[in-house]
């Protein structure tokens, strides 16, 4: 019923402790996410909300079991607290931090070769499996009620334009299977190549819905991996058709440069890969229930 | 982050790349005893301005004396310079660059960016220089080379080699080539850098290897770590719009439009943008408020709205998560007042507290319309400014 996380997820929190991490960790655990762990370097031994706090990801690892977790860690730290998760040897970390140095992103990159950890982000809302109308595992930023147990992916470069998707889909009556944040940053961890073959390869996901932005060339590459690979209906939108060229659009990826990364060319590649390409997100929620119920 | 030509140079030759000697000026006398100072025969006056194309625009000039320098810095100061990069308003010249001429041999080309695709930074090098890279690439790719830096261990020998090969640089020249490529990934990687190019980089008929332009741009999220970069911003060279939104921690954009928006999250803001424009208006900007938007924010971003003349209507389009539509509703209706707004006012509310919000809204007395979607919004504001 979903991709990388479920109800079972354990998961710890880089960054516990600071005003971000603790107000974000609450609505996780009202949510009914298995947050179990908090991670906050001189910290550890203490219990808030309920959840113990650990020095290092190692130990809350070891502790707890925990095999996910979402940072919160300031943007200057960020790269550091990465590098721990991977060298704990997490299964996934969710990196929801934005503003951090380009340079640190390739140096993190540059660490997880090899590595079995997968990283989403930074600079995202994060990843949502909702497993009741309720309740769900919920890694992130994103408001958790507009969320309902489907069987629509979603992937999405933007933090409120996934929203938008999420609460058509649900207001259709449809549901989410998953949904991934990718984050707008320009190095980054799960592009909209993997996003896309977790959802093709999930039984419990009968459509997919992708958003896109200017800047870049993943929307064009994922696109050529549709043609090949991906075999249910991809419903896609893409921000920034009326962006001025050289100019960063708030984030740090959305930047058209030396006329690469437009909208018009991000389109017509989703349209060659038959992906049902919508002009406004307006009707991306609709667009779905139409392409599914046929 | 850009800065200007001879900030780049000056930061550059600490790394040890090769530059003319230089002599920054803020008025035409100090042009004129910039060329004395020098004491060469023939020198160069370069307007500085952060756009490429200044050659073209009449803003960079031989001169063989210190009055000739003078009358040209007299014809280039308080001017505005057009070139393809800055608009038809152009930049204004407030800095004057001049520095010892130079016998060029030959132009070449040399950059380093952060490459998303190999996530690390990558070299860019052509023998022939002084042209758009950008047609190059399209029309004889063969012509560029590229390559991927280690992030950490950056730049290795065989690569420099490779590079300075085939620049067509050969004996010293291929030497001093080489070590003026490895300064610039040097401060290009020590200084947090976006973008460090040398367009010419040139061999002199005297046998030097040196970067005659030299353009630089910062990653804005590491400007934290580089105060002595952060000094160099000049503010004259940003809309005081954007300036003024950076202060409140509101990312804006002027646009050419005249339908001002107010959205949260850069991808909503951007689909709103363009939604506007499929319902045939034109956005007057790109204006971010951010995830916690407070009535404060809510009111300095109107005031920004406002302060562009274009302006002839506002379409405010929040999904509501984390933050509620009523306190969003309630920054708005305050705003509207405390701005004596007088331009039309459409509000697009979802999420958390929408029906609370809307009612607030609606019972404001304010004149303002309300929209359930996107699409209806940009509709409401196209009609009310037609």
């Amino acid at each position: 019923m979903s991709v990388l996380v479920d109800g079972n997820t354990k998961i710890l929190c880089q960054g516990f402790t600071g005003e971000a991490g603790l107000f974000h960790s609450k609505n996780s655990l009202a949510y009914g996410t298995k947050l179990v762990a908090g991670v906050t370097p001189g910290k550890g031994g203490q219990v808030i909300e309920g959840v113990p706090v650990f020095d290092t990801v190692r130990e809350a690892k070891q502790a707890t079991g925990a095999t996910v977790s979402m940072v919160y860690v300031p943007a200057a730290f960020t790269a550091d607290a990465i590098n721990e998760g991977i060298d704990a040897e997490l299964d996934l970390v969710v990196t929801i931090t934005e503003g951090i140095p380009v340079a640190d992103m390739a140096f993190v990159k540059d660490a997880m070769k090899g590595s079995k950890t997968r990283l989403i982000g930074p600079n995202c809302p994060g990843i949502i499996t909702p497993v009741t109308d309720k309740t769900g595992c919920k890694i992130g930023i994103m408001p958790a009620y507009i969320h309902k147990p489907g069987r629509v992916g979603i992937v999405s470069r933007s933090g409120t334009l996934t929203y938008e998707a999420v609460w058509q889909v649900t207001s259709v009556g449809m549901g989410q299977s998953t949904c991934i944040g990718i984050g707008g940053d320009p190095i980054k961890g799960l592009d909209f190549i993997d996003c896309l073959k977790l959802f093709q390869d999930d039984k419990d996901t009968d459509g997919i819905i992708m958003i896109g932005e200017i800047g870049g060339t993943a929307e064009e590459q994922a696109c050529e991996f549709i043609r090949q690979y991906v075999k249910k209906p991809v419903v896609g939108f893409i921000a920034g058709a009326t962006a001025p060229p050289g100019k960063r659009m708030g984030h740090a990826g959305a930047i058209i440069s030396g006329g690469k990364g437009t909208a018009k060319e991000k389109k017509a590649a989703m349209q060659k890969a038959g992906v049902h390409v919508c002009d406004t997100p307006s009707i991306l929620g609709a667009t779905m229930a139409k392409v599914l119920r046929k | 982050m850009n800065i200007h030509e001879y900030q780049a140079k000056q930061l550059l030759a600490k790394f040890g790349v090769p530059v003319s000697k230089g002599i920054a000026c803020k008025t035409a006398d100090e042009v004129a005893a910039a060329f004395q100072t020098l004491g060469e025969p023939l020198a160069v006056v370069k307007a500085q301005i952060h756009a490429g194309g200044r050659g073209k625009a009449g803003g960079v000039k031989l001169v063989r004396s210190a009055d000739e320098a003078k009358k040209v810095a007299q014809g280039l100061f308080g001017k505005s310079l057009v070139t393809h990069q800055t608009g038809p308003e152009g930049r204004v010249v407030r800095t004057i660059y001049v520095e010892a001429g130079s016998d060029i041999a030959r132009e070449m080309y040399l950059a380093v960016v952060m490459d998303r695709g190999a996530e690390a930074p990558v070299v860019i090098a052509a023998a022939e220089g002084g042209m758009d890279i950008e047609e190059l690439a399209a029309h004889k790719p063969q012509a560029i080379a590229r390559h991927r830096v280690h992030p950490i261990k950056g730049l290795q020998g065989f690569q420099a080699r490779a590079l300075t090969k085939h620049l067509g640089l050969s004996g010293e020249q291929a030497k001093a080539g080489a070590k003026l490529i490895g300064a610039l990934v040097k401060a290009f990687m020590e200084l947090d850098c976006s973008l460090a190019e040398i367009n010419p980089m040139i061999v002199t008929k005297q046998g030097e290897v040196k970067a005659l332009d030299a353009k630089m741009g910062f990653d804005d999220n590491a400007l934290f770590r580089h105060k002595e970069v952060m000094e160099l911003r000049d503010l004259n060279e940003e809309d005081p719009k954007e300036v003024e939104a950076k202060k409140f921690d509101l990312n804006y954009i002027a646009l050419e439009g005249n339908i001002g928006c107010m959205v949260n999250g850069a991808g909503l803001a951007m689909a709103t943008m363009d939604v506007i424009q499929l319902k045939g208006g034109k956005p007057a900007n790109f204006l971010d408020v951010g995830g916690g938007a407070n009535k404060q924010q809510v009111t300095n971003a109107f005031k920004i709205l406002l302060s562009d003349k274009n302006v002839k209507g506002i379409l405010v389009n929040i999904f509501g998560g984390i933050m509620k539509c009523d306190t969003i509703a309630e920054g708005v209706i305050a705003a509207a007042r405390e701005t004596h707004l007088s331009v039309p006012l459409v509000v697009r509310l979802e999420g958390t507290n929408v029906d609370l919000g809307r009612k607030l809204l609606q019972e404001s007395g304010l004149n303002l319309h309300t929209a359930s979607s996107l699409d209806e919004a940009a509709e409401k504001i196209v009609k009310a400014i037609a």
